[in-house]
C-alpha cells in the first residue's frame, strides 16, 4: 500500500479520475499476455509529458518503482508491475500528431494503436511496414520499446528502423528529445536506438516521430507446399539468393500443418510437410513476373503444391492457414509457453531438428513457425500445466531451446525482449562484461532504479521501498 | 425445468482466456475510454477474482461489469473462443444473488453518478410514459431494456402501438398445402413497437404459402433480463416459452429479431436439453426466405425505375452467429434496392439491452461511429433485421443530424412484393 499522501500528489498531478486504487482495477492491470499476475498499488493514467515527468520525480523521491504500459501484450511480462507500485498506463496519448506528407515522416503518441496508424499513413499513400502480428491491439509505445517485428521484417526491417526520434521522460523526470524528423543527424549518442527496444527500463516514451516509406502498389501472395523443412529452407535461400526479397517469407513446420489440418477445413495435402507463404510487393506488373521467377527457383526443391493468388479474396484465403495455427494449438495441450528464437537463415532446418530432438527427450509437443526470412522460430511448447511435472520439464525444455539457437549463433529473442521471461536465461547469451555495461548504462540513467525494475536483468529485481 | 450456469459452472471458460489481448480490437465497450476493466479480457480477470474471492463487490467491479453490451463481437474473434458474454451474464447473476437485483440496479446508478454520466432521468419520457407501458407486461424486453425511470428525454424512440401486433391475427394463418409450417416467435420489439414489420413477414410467408402460428401466449425470449441478471425472469420466460412451444405443431421456428433468436438458439439450449429439440427448428427470418427460394422469387419481379440506396447493419447476435450472408442476399435480390456496403458494417450499433440505459453516453458514441459510417455510405436507408438495432440506429441517425432512415429488411420486402 502506498501512502496516502503519495496517492494525493498523484492525484494533483493527474486528476482524481486518472488515478485509481480500485481492487478491480489493479487486477484489471496486474497481467499481459504472459499470464502472469502482479498487483500494482495504484495505476495512473497520466494525460500528458509534464504530468509523467512530475510522476517521476515523485517516484524518485519516494522511491516507487514504475511500469510503463501499452497494451499489455507483450509476451515477457515487460509491463507487470512486479513489486508493486505505480502502473503508467499510456493509453490516454494516443493522438496522431501529424502526418507530414511532403517529408514522409509522422509523430505520434505512444498510446497510438499499431494498425491504427497504419491505417491513418495508407489513406494518404504511405507505408509504415512494421507489423506484428498484435498490431490490432499493441501501441507504438510499446512496440519502440520492444523494438517489435514481424513478417515483413525480411524486407522491410524492424521498428527500430524506422524510428528516427523521440521525446522521452527519464527515469528522474526530465523531457528531453532524442533525434528528430530528418533523414540525417550524427549530433551526439544515437539515444534513439538506445531506447528503441529497452523494454521502458530506460525512459517513458512520449512522443515517436517516424519516417514512413510510399505504399508499394500492389503485393501478390503464394503458397508453396513442400515435402520436407529442409526443401523450405532451402527456397529461402535460393529466393534470396536470387535478387529478390519477398515481403514476407513465413514458414510453417510438419507439425505445425499436423494442427491445421486437425482444427479446420484448410485443404493441406497429405504429402506436405513444411509450407511458405511468400508474398511480394510493388508495381502491379512486375508482380506476376516475381511471382514466376519465384516459382521456378523454388520447383527443384521439394515442392508439392504451389498456390498462387489471383485477388486479394484468394490472398486471405492463404493467409487464412497462418492466421489459423495460433487457435489450433490449443487441441494439442491447453498451455503453450511461447519463444521466439532468431537463427540465422541457413540455419532453420538444423534448429527445427534440434528442437524436434528436444521435444522427443522431454515427450512434450513443441510446434514451430514463424519467419523464415529472418530465420525467427516461434517455438511453441504445449503442456498441460495441471499434469504434475509438466511445468518443470517445459523449462528445462526452453532453456536447451535456448542452447540449441545460441550454438547455431543464434539469439533467444528475435521479437519479445527479454522481460522477466527470459530475465533467468539471458546470462546463456550475454557475457558478464556485457551485462555489465548495460547495467552501467541503466544505474547512470537511472539511479534509484525507480523505472520499470527487475526486467532484463533479474538480479535487479529488489527495489529499495519507500513504501510501507 | 430450465436452469441457468452459475459462474462457478463456467471457471473452464475462463480459464480458456489467455490474456493476449486480442479482443481490445473489438470490444465497444471498451472502444470509448480504453479501460482495462471494460474489454473482455479485463471483465474475465474479474470474473476470475470473484470467484476466488479476491475482489469483493466494490463500485468499480460493478461498473466495469455493467460495462458490457453482450455483443459477442470479443467472442467472435477471440483465437481461444472464450464466451465472454456468457461469463459477464453469469458474473452479473452473481452479483444479484448476493445483493439482490434492486440493489444492484441502484448501485449502478449511484456508480454512474458518480461518473458523471447520470443524466438519464426521465423528464416525462414521452412514448414511454406510465400509461404506455401499462400494456406491455412487466416481464417483457421492453420494460426490462427501459426501465420508466432510466429513459432519457433525448431519445428516440418509437410509440408504442395501440394493437399489439400479437392481437391483431387469429393464431393460425393457413397457407398452401404442402408449404412447410412455421411459428412466428414474434419478440417484444415486434409486438409492440414494430408491429408493421409483423404484417411484412406475415406478408412474405404468405406470398411463399407458407402456414404460420402466431401463439398468443408467447412471451418475452428473455435476453433483456439476461443482460440485467435477473436469473429467475429468465428462467421463468424460457419456461413458459417451452411450454408454449411444445403445444403447437410446426416445422419451423422464425423469428424477426436478433436479439430472439440468440436467447432461442444459444441462452435457452443452455438452460436444459428440452431445448436442443427447438434449437434444431429455429430459423431467422431471412435465412427461412433464403431456404424457401425467395431471392430467386425477387428475381423474377421487375426491376423498379427508382433505386433505393440501402445498406445493411449486422446486428450481433447474427453475425456472431455466422448470420451474414442471407439477409444480404435479400436486400440485393429486392427490385428496388441499390446495395451498398458501408464500412463497419459489423461493429456494434451500442444498444446492448440494459447497456444503452445505464451508459447512455456511451451507447451514444459507439452509435455516433456507426452513424458516420451510415453516412459515408451515401445510403438513404440503413436496413438490419432487429427491432433493437432499428431504434439504436435511428437514435444515433437523430443525433447525428442525419437524413437517413433505419428500417427492418422485412418492411423493404413487403413493399417490393405485390
Ligand atoms: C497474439 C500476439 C502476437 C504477437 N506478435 C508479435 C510479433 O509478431 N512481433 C513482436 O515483435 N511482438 C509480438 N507480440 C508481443 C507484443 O505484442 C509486442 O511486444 C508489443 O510491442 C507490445 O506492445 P504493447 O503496447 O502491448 O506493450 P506492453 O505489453 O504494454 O509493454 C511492453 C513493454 O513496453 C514498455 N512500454 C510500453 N509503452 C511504453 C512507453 N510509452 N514508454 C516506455 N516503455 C513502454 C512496457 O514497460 C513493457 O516493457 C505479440 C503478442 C501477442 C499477444
Ligand atoms: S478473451 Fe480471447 S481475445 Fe480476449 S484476451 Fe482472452 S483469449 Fe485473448
Ligand atoms: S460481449 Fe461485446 S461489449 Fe461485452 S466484452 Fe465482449 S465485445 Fe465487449
Amino acid at each position: 500500500m502506498l501512502e496516502q499522501s503519495i496517492l494525493k500528489q498523484l492525484e494533483e498531478i493527474c486528476g482524481k479520475d486518472h488515478v485509481t486504487t480500485a481492487t478491480a482495477d489493479l487486477i484489471c492491470y496486474s497481467y499481459d499476455a504472459t499470464q502472469r499476475q502482479y498487483r500494482p498499488d495504484v495505476v495512473v493514467h497520466p494525460g500528458s509529458n509534464e504530468e509523467i515527468s512530475a510522476i517521476m520525480k515523485l517516484a524518485n523521491s519516494a522511491r516507487i518503482p514504475v511500469f510503463p504500459r501499452g497494451a499489455g501484450s507483450g509476451f515477457t511480462g515487460g509491463s507487470l508491475p512486479i513489486s508493486g507500485g505505480i502502473v503508467l498506463g499510456l493509453s490516454r496519448l494516443d493522438k496522431i500528431l501529424e502526418i507530414d506528407e511532403e517529408n514522409l515522416v509522422a509523430t505520434v503518441e505512444p498510446g497510438v494503436v499499431t494498425e491504427q496508424f497504419q491505417q491513418a499513413v495508407e489513406k494518404v499513400g504511405l507505408f509504415y511496414p512494421p507489423d506484428p502480428a498484435s498490431l490490432k491491439v499493441s501501441t507504438l509505445g510499446g512496440n519502440v520499446a520492444e523494438c517489435a517485428g514481424g513478417p515483413r521484417c525480411v524486407k522491410y526491417g524492424v521498428t527500430k528502423d524506422y524510428i528516427i526520434g523521440l521525446e522521452i521522460v527519464t527515469p528522474t523526470g526530465d523531457i528531453i528529445k532524442t533525434g528528430g524528423p530528418t533523414m540525417k543527424g550524427v549530433v551526439g549518442y544515437d539515444l534513439t536506438k538506445l531506447i528503441c527496444g529497452s523494454e521502458g527500463t530506460l525512459a517513458v516514451i512520449t512522443k515517436i516521430i517516424i519516417k514512413l516509406l510510399p505504399k508499394p502498389e500492389a503485393k501478390k501472395t503464394m503458397l508453396v507446399l513442400f515435402d520436407s523443412i529442409d526443401g523450405a529452407a532451402q527456397a529461402v535461400s535460393a529466393i534470396i539468393r536470387g535478387k529478390i526479397i519477398p515481403t514476407t517469407l513465413e514458414f510453417m513446420d510438419g507439425r505445425t500443418l499436423d494442427c491445421v489440418r486437425k482444427a479446420t477445413d484448410l485443404q493441406v495435402p497429405a504429402g506436405a510437410n513444411a509450407v511458405l507463404i511468400i508474398e511480394v510487393d510493388g508495381d502491379r506488373e512486375f508482380l506476376d513476373k516475381q511471382a514466376a521467377k519465384i516459382a521456378a527457383i523454388i520447383k527443384p526443391l521439394g515442392v508439392v503444391e504451389t498456390r498462387i493468388a489471383e485477388t486479394p479474396e484468394q490472398s486471405e484465403a492463404l493467409w487464412q492457414i497462418r492466421r489459423s495455427v495460433s487457435a489450433s494449438l490449443r487441441r494439442v495441450n491447453p498451455d503453450k509457453f511461447n519463444e521466439d528464437i532468431c537463427v540465422p537463415r541457413s540455419k532453420v532446418p538444423e534448429m527445427i531438428r534440434k528442437i524436434d530432438q528436444i521435444s522427443d527427450r522431454y515427450a512434450i509437443p513443441i510446434v514451430n513457425f514463424g519467419h523464415a526470412g529472418d530465420g525467427n522460430i516461434h517455438v511453441n511448447i504445449m503442456i498441460d500445466s495441471k499434469v504434475p511435472g509438466q511445468s518443470e520439464k517445459a523449462e528445462k525444455a526452453i532453456a536447451e531451446v535456448f542452447a540449441g539457437a545460441l550454438e547455431l549463433g543464434g539469439t533467444m529473442s528475435g521479437e519479445h525482449g527479454v522481460g522477466i521471461m527470459k530475465a533467468p536465461f539471458i546470462t546463456m547469451e550475454l557475457s558478464d562484461a556485457g551485462i555489465d555495461y548495460m547495467k552501467t548504462i541503466k544505474k547512470a540513467l537511472d539511479p534509484n532504479n525507480i523505472l520499470n525494475p527487475g526486467k532484463m536483468f533479474p538480479s535487479d529485481r529488489a527495489v529499495a521501498p519507500a513504501q510501507s | 425445468m430450465a436452469k441457468l450456469k452459475e459462474l462457478s459452472e463456467l471457471r473452464e471458460q475462463i480459464e480458456l482466456c489467455v490474456k493476449c489481448g486480442g479482443c481490445r480490437a473489438h470490444c465497444p465497450a471498451f472502444g470509448a475510454d480504453k479501460q482495462e476493466g471494460r474489454v473482455a479480457r479485463g471483465k474475465i480477470a474479474l470474473a476470475d477474482a470473484l470467484l476466488k474471492e479476491q475482489v469483493d463487490l466494490e463500485e468499480r467491479f460493478l461498473l466495469d461489469m455493467s460495462q458490457c453490451l453482450l455483443c459477442g463481437s470479443c467472442y467472435s474473434q477471440c483465437p481461444n473462443k472464450v464466451h465472454t458474454e456468457e461469463i459477464v451474464a453469469a458474473t452479473r447473476r452473481e452479483i444479484a444473488k448476493r445483493q439482490g437485483l434492486s440493489t444492484f440496479g441502484k448501485g449502478v446508478a449511484t456508480v454512474l453518478k458518480h461518473q458523471g454520466l447520470m443524466n438519464l432521468l426521465a423528464k416525462g419520457g414521452g412514448a414511454f410514459s406510465k400509461l404506455l407501458f401499462k400494456k406491455v407486461p412487466e416481464q417483457s424486453g421492453l420494460r426490462l431494456r427501459f426501465p420508466a425511470p432510466f429513459i432519457s428525454s433525448d431519445r428516440t424512440l418509437p410509440p408504442l402501438t395501440s394493437k399489439p401486433f400479437r392481437e391483431r391475427h387469429p393464431e393460425v394463418i393457413p397457407g398452401t398445402a404442402g408449404k412447410p409450417t412455421v411459428l412466428f416467435f414474434t419478440g417484444c420489439g415486434i409486438n409492440y413497437m414494430y408491429p408493421d414489420s409483423g404484417e411484412a413477414l406475415l406478408k412474405a410467408l404468405q406470398f411463399l404459402g407458407i402456414t404460420v402460428i402466431i401463439p398468443k401466449d408467447q412471451g418475452c425470449c428473455g435476453l433483456p433480463a439476461v443482460s440485467a441478471g435477473a436469473s429467475a425472469t429468465v428462467e421463468q420466460l424460457a419456461n413458459d416459452n417451452l411450454a408454449m412451444l411444445r403445444k403447437h405443431q410446426y416445422d419451423y421456428i422464425v423469428t424477426a429479431c436478433a436479439s430472439c433468436h440468440s436467447g432461442l438458439t444459444q441462452i435457452y439450449p443452455n438452460m436444459g436439453a428440452e431445448f436442443d429439440t427447438y434449437k434444431e427448428k429455429v430459423r431467422d427470418i431471412f435465412v427461412f426466405l433464403v431456404e424457401q427460394g425467395l431471392p430467386e422469387r425477387l428475381a423474377e419481379l421487375p426491376k423498379a425505375a427508382q433505386q433505393l440506396r440501402v445498406t445493411y447493419h449486422d446486428p450481433c447476435h447474427l453475425r456472431n452467429h455466422g448470420i451474414t450472408k442471407q439477409p444480404r442476399a435479400i436486400l440485393k435480390a429486392l427490385p428496388q434496392v441499390a446495395y451498398v456496403e458501408m464500412e463497419g458494417a459489423g461493429s456494434c450499433c451500442g444498444l446492448g439491452g440494459t447497456y444503452s440505459v445505464y451508459h447512455y453516453e456511451t451507447s451514444k458514441q459507439i452509435g455516433a461511429k456507426k452513424a458516420a459510417h451510415i453516412a459515408q455510405s451515401g445510403a438513404s436507408l440503413v436496413a438490419t433485421d432487429c427491432p433493437g438495432c432499428i431504434m439504436q440506429l435511428q437514435d444515433s441517425i437523430n443525433h447525428a443530424g442525419g437524413q437517413q432512415q433505419a428500417v427492418h429488411i422485412l418492411d423493404l420486402l413487403a413493399e417490393a412484393l405485390p
